[in-house]
């Protein structure tokens, strides 16, 4: 049985009131609709994780526009819901 | 002048002839938006300032140029997905709701270096998650054949603006059928090309493995010319390749092989739809093209695959929206509850129900059974679709295997909203091209024919369709 409660916090959302089960019921009906892939057999079969079979592209290690330009990160900031001179401002994380 | 019924084509062709500007065209369409978007409600915003100044831009270029692009100065609609700079870009989220994009997207800095003239950004399905446009956090869309019923998803609002006449084509994006769908729905042309043949850059992301950049508009002879337009690698996407593209848009479609997936025509298709698909098909019969029934023995697994895969790729895309580097921020006792409150009060149930499947798919224990397996699964059903072009050249089946529905119809259970996209998900598992396109009306509601084709065979898909769009006149 899925434990909303840890999945929601390992996730990073809050839940609302009556939301757990809400959710719990939801997942589960969507867990039980997925099981029929444990029925189809994939013993050495390799797993897909990219279509189009591209590997290690690579740039040159330089610095990129968008880092680099000062108008670009007046942007960004400006987007910041809290922020001090050129800082994101977060809450403490040391105590 | 009826400015309602153009297509990228001839309003290309009247702006060469100056039967009218790009100023003159550009106004009477941000009117018809002001005259029938209360109802529609297509739009999430609309910059009648921007698209005016590129208006008069682009009759600039028009006036001292020839052998330009055909989308010069003709307007467009933009998921709001897809980042245009210095206009608000949401997703449909509340999250976004004030976020200024910083940056133009590669699509979207390829059309303005072109001369087209954006007219403003689309609602959606929040974050592009759901099948009928009814997840947007702000309103939904109506689909203009009927004001009563969805206009499909999640490009919901890029399609019905073309519908409605209130932009002459739009870009949207696909990850399970977002814009086949929708296209479907409003009874309009959309394409999915191949993974990797359009940039995602800018786009902001849910799935990475299958989102893709495509084009909607009033015929596929459009959708192809959009379609050239944004199409290339790019460096700031490194699963972009060139995709080649025959231009030539006489297709001989005698002798061409078509499949018909028999999965694809099984219980569970509306009769209605089933038949006109058929006919449409048997069109292309007439013409001498070879009809064959082949198998795609992996398809009744694909929704479960897809949405395994999906909901996995969207927990880790979507961790960035945290309340801290942009969007709605909500205050809490230490960073924990920041990120708590932020997240539950921003996103809405579809999102967050999706991240915590992905989660919970991604959580130890569980990997090997449901994240890994899926995996190996889309290998199975890549394999199916080479054994079937091995076949034939393309496949034909509908779009959707219902007609399009009321509202709040399928909200209450999420697993009804996900069978929508039951016959556009292989497409986005495997990295083919798909195209959705009209081939007739059950009552006042459009039917949506999909071709399919293999990978990178973007031409032969686009080919096909403008072949069967002229049959079909």
């Amino acid at each position: 049985m899925i434990d909303v409660k840890k999945i929601a916090q390992l996730a990073r959302l809050g839940l609302g009131e009556g939301e757990e089960e809400k959710f719990k019921k939801e997942l589960s009906s969507i867990l039980d609709f997925v099981e029929e892939l444990k029925k189809v057999p994939t013993d050495n079969v390799e797993s897909t994780d990219h279509v189009t079979g591209l590997l290690n592209v690579v740039r040159k290690d330089e610095y990129n526009f968008l880092s680099q330009d000062d108008e670009v990160k007046e942007a960004i900031l400006a987007n910041a819901p809290q922020k001090q001179g050129r800082f994101f401002k977060v809450k403490r994380i040391l105590e | 002048m009826d400015f309602k019924k153009l297509t990228i084509k001839s309003a290309s062709e009247g702006l060469r002839k100056k039967k009218f500007s790009s100023v003159e065209l550009t106004e009477a369409i941000l009117d018809e938006i002001e005259r029938r978007d209360g109802e529609i409600k297509a739009f999430l915003s609309v910059d009648r300032e921007g698209a005016l100044e590129a208006a008069k831009d682009a009759d600039r270029l028009l006036a001292k140029e020839e052998n330009l692009s055909p989308l010069v100065g003709v307007p467009l609609a933009v998921k709001d997905a897809i980042l245009v700079k210095d206009l608000v870009s949401t997703s449909a989220s509340g999250i976004l709701e004030n976020y200024k994009a910083t940056y133009d997207a590669t699509v979207i800095k390829k059309i303005k270096e072109i001369g087209a003239v954006i007219l403003g950004k689309t609602n959606m399905d929040e974050f592009a998650m759901g099948s009928s446009t009814e997840n947007s956090a702000f309103f939904p869309t109506r689909n203009p054949h009927d004001l009563k019923k969805v206009p499909g998803g999640s490009s919901g609002g890029s399609a019905a603006a073309v519908a409605a006449d209130e932009t002459i084509w739009a870009l949207g994006s696909d990850t399970g059928g977002s814009i086949r769908q929708p296209s479907s729905f409003c009874g309009i042309a959309g394409f999915k090309p191949s993974y990797g043949a359009v940039s995602r850059f800018g786009l902001m992301a849910m799935a990475s493995s299958f989102d893709q950049i495509g084009p909607l508009g009033k015929t596929v002879e459009d959708c192809f010319t959009a379609f050239n337009a944004i199409r290339g690698k790019d460096s700031f996407d490194s699963t972009s390749f060139d995709v080649g593209l025959d231009l030539g848009d006489q297709l001989a479609v005698k002798n061409m092989k078509i499949g018909m997936p028999k999965e694809y025509f099984a219980q569970g298709l509306d009769p209605r739809i089933e038949m006109l698909v058929k006919q449409a098909i048997e069109k292309l019969q007439d013409q001498g093209a070879q009809i064959k029934e082949i198998s795609l023995p992996h398809s009744q697994f694909a929704l479960a695959c897809y949405y395994l895969i999906l909901s996995s790729e969207i927990s880790a895309n979507l961790a960035r929206y945290d309340g801290i580097k942009y969007g709605v921020c909500r205050s809490g006792e230490n960073l924990l509850d920041v990120y708590l409150n932020s997240r539950k009060d921003g996103l809405g149930d579809e999102v967050r129900r999706r991240i915590m499947l992905g989660t919970y798919a991604l959580s130890a224990g569980y990997y090997d059974a449901y994240y890994k397996k899926a995996q190996q699964i889309r290998t199975l059903i890549r394999k199916d679709f080479e054994e079937a072009f091995k076949q034939v050249d393309v496949l034909m089946c509908p779009v959707s295997p219902i007609l399009p529905f009321g509202f709040g119809e399928k909200t209450s259970d999420p697993i009804q909203m996900y069978l929508c996209d039951i016959y556009t998900v292989i497409a986005n598992l495997a990295g083919v091209p798909a195209l959705s396109m009209p081939c007739g009306k059950v009552g006042n509601l459009p039917v949506g024919l999909q071709i399919i084709g293999p990978q990178k065979g973007d031409s032969t898909v686009l080919q096909m369709g403008s072949a069967l769009e002229r049959l079909l006149k």
